[in-house]
């Protein structure tokens, strides 16, 4: 077969099944498209064939001998790189971790592993998951593979970019703020940010431990659904890791492209239309609510009013996780160390101003401003009663609807450096997606169009209540469906060519 | 509300130990002032009878057997130390001079 690269998840699966391919092939024409390709775009920050393909072997081996393998078995995967590898280096986008190799792997990891598909390598992204852009990396940005003067999103830009840019089918990306879901809006791909607490965080290094939540990335619904079943589940190494056994992301996708929605009722949310949406996000947004209709479902208008508070609260309560969480990049037991001062406090000093970057020393000083004496209660104590009452407004919203939706982002993707010396302005991109993290509760971005003005995706956020992730998949999967028959191809489809670009 | 002028930064960078120069703390007390006159509205809708969250999914107790399990060996947890001696850590002198 040709052109395994550009193949969904569930396409190599059936190849595979069928003897029309081999993971071999499929491995490799991964490893080609990223040699040819990622020099321009720099999704990854390592790349291992050798362990990619050796895990590929096998599966090939095992496939030939008629043993039995999980359905993912063979299927290439790129890893954010927050999450700990063993033997394979792990930065979290930061010079203070450069050349780190973990002695452990995350449970998802393992899970990935266990699922035997063939880690090809770690995927880019902002410093400790801090930014929009991935401009932040300590190595570097990753460009957006539908115009390469543009950012990916962030802080997961490689992720979706490897995806957008077919090296290779799935990834697994990180959600703090957005993580996971704005990449996949600004990339024409597919992210979900699972309920907190439904995919363990063993192993991911934290960024706001309240907040993190590992997803799966994925060039379509279904491919998500696929991951989200290999990482779900609980995890005793994770204190916070839900016990309950998860819904089953697969079979909601299934329902939602079989049976369409209706009798589900859907909630727009007011707060987050209208102003300050760029022109054509609100175009393609209104077209995708009408094909929800369309499909059956019961649309209404829904209003949380205190999600104009979200944005502030989650610049609080980040920060102030982050500057505790990051206390352990202190020069002694891994990481840098600089050359610089006597005293162990001055080495640290000095290792911590090298080794991290300019967004990641702002929020370590903003989180330790608003958790001094004197500021707690004016500061974090206030944002922790927004995140009551925005919870409050979804409680009240999930009693009339069963998932809302939005446009993810304001915007399309940006222009590199646009928006780098802005702070205030790059924050503003997750004011969709910040609400979700704050409550806890799950969300899906999905590619609905391209915007008329300039010809770049625009991506749909569905919410659902927490543990209700397949809703997610039932909703997310009836509407693409509706637009992949409208377009005769899923979006990525119409995305330019890198190798045509660059010659 | 207070704003942050560039010696309240130099003394939280002095608290978070990150060193910074002068250019450093120029560049990075404008945008954190602007950043924390913009978060400071939170206090708006932060009322005494609303109560405070600090955890999504709220859960208590959760308990694992007592048992030893297999954990990192000591060459394992030493060898991505930036020093190491005699299987510690090196660190430099803890006190200074005075």
């Amino acid at each position: 077969m040709r052109n395994l690269n550009r193949l969904t998840a569930q396409a190599l699966v059936d190849a595979f099944a069928s003897g029309k391919a081999t993971s071999v092939q499929a491995t490799e024409a991964a490893l080609d498209r990223i040699a040819r390709v990622d020099g321009a775009v720099h999704a990854f920050l390592h790349v291992d064939p050798d362990s990619a393909l050796a895990t590929a072997e096998a599966v090939d081996k095992d496939r030939a001998a008629g043993k039995k393998l999980p359905p993912l078995a063979g299927v290439p995967i790129g890893i954010k790189d927050v999450l700990v590898t063993e033997g394979m280096p792990t930065t979290a986008g930061s010079r203070i971790l450069e050349g780190w190799l973990p002695p452990y792997d995350a449970t998802v990891v393992e899970r990935v592993r266990a699922a035997r598909m063939p880690i090809v390598g770690k995927t880019n992204m902002d410093e400790f998951a801090m930014g929009s852009s991935t401009e932040h990396s300590g190595y570097g940005p990753t460009r957006n593979p539908w115009d390469l003067d543009r950012i990916p999103g962030g802080s997961g830009g490689g992720s979706a970019a490897a995806l957008a840019a077919f090296e290779v089918p799935l990834a697994i990306g990180s959600d703090t703020g957005g993580s996971i879901r704005q990449p996949a809006s600004v990339t024409g791909t597919v992210g979900v940010k699972p309920t907190y607490g439904a995919v363990s965080r063993y192993g991911v290094i934290a960024l706001a431990s309240s907040l993190d939540q590992v997803g799966p990335c994925g060039r379509t619904v279904h491919d998500a659904a696929l991951l989200h079943d290999v990482i779900a589940g609980h995890d005793p190494k994770d204190a916070t890791s839900i016990p309950d056994k998860s819904p089953s992301a697969v079979r909601a996708s299934r329902k939602g492209r079989e049976d369409g929605l209706d009798g589900v009722r859907i909630g727009v949310v007011k707060e987050l239309t209208g102003e300050g949406f760029q022109t054509g996000v609100r175009q393609r947004f209104d077209e995708a609510v009408h094909q929800l209709t369309s499909l059956g479902a019961d649309v209404t208008e829904v209003s949380c009013p205190n999600f104009e508070y979200a944005l502030a609260a989650y610049y609080l309560i980040l920060p102030s996780e982050a500057s505790s969480n990051l206390a352990r990049y202190d020069s002694v037991r891994f990481g840098l160390r600089a050359d610089d001062g006597d005293t162990v406090e001055q080495v640290m000093g000095a290792t911590r101003a090298q080794g991290f970057g300019d967004e990641v020393k702002r929020r370590i000083i903003l989180g330790t401003y608003a958790l001094s004496a004197g500021y707690y209660d004016a500061y974090y104590g206030s944002a922790q009663k927004v995140r009551t009452l925005i919870q409050w407004d979804f409680s009240e919203a999930f009693g009339n609807v069963d998932v809302l939706v939005s446009p993810t982002c304001p915007t399309t993707a940006f222009k590199l450096g646009e928006q780098l010396d802005d702070p205030l302005t790059m924050y503003l991109n997750d004011i969709a997606t910040i609400p979700a993290n704050l409550a806890g509760i799950p969300g899906m971005s999905l590619p609905i169009g391209l915007a008329p003005e300039n010809g770049l995706p625009v991506g749909l956020q569905i919410l659902a209540p927490a543990k209700a992730d397949d809703h997610l998949y039932r909703v997310g999967a009836a509407l693409e469906g509706a637009l992949v028959d409208l377009w005769a191809g899923t979006l990525l489809t119409q995305a330019p060519d890198l190798e045509e670009a660059k010659a | 509300m207070a704003s942050l002028d560039r010696a309240e930064v130099a003394r939280l960078a002095a608290l978070a130990r990150i060193d910074l120069d002068d250019d450093a703390l120029d560049r990075l007390s404008g945008q954190l002032s602007a950043i924390v006159d913009a978060v400071a509205k939170v206090q708006e809708v932060a009322t005494p009878e609303v109560p405070a969250t600090s955890h999504p999914i709220p859960m208590s107790n959760v308990h694992r057997p007592d048992k030893v399990r297999p954990s990192l060996g000591q060459d394992e947890a030493l060898a991505a130390a930036p020093a190491a001696e005699a299987g510690r850590f090196r660190v430099p002198q803890i006190l200074g001079e005075e």
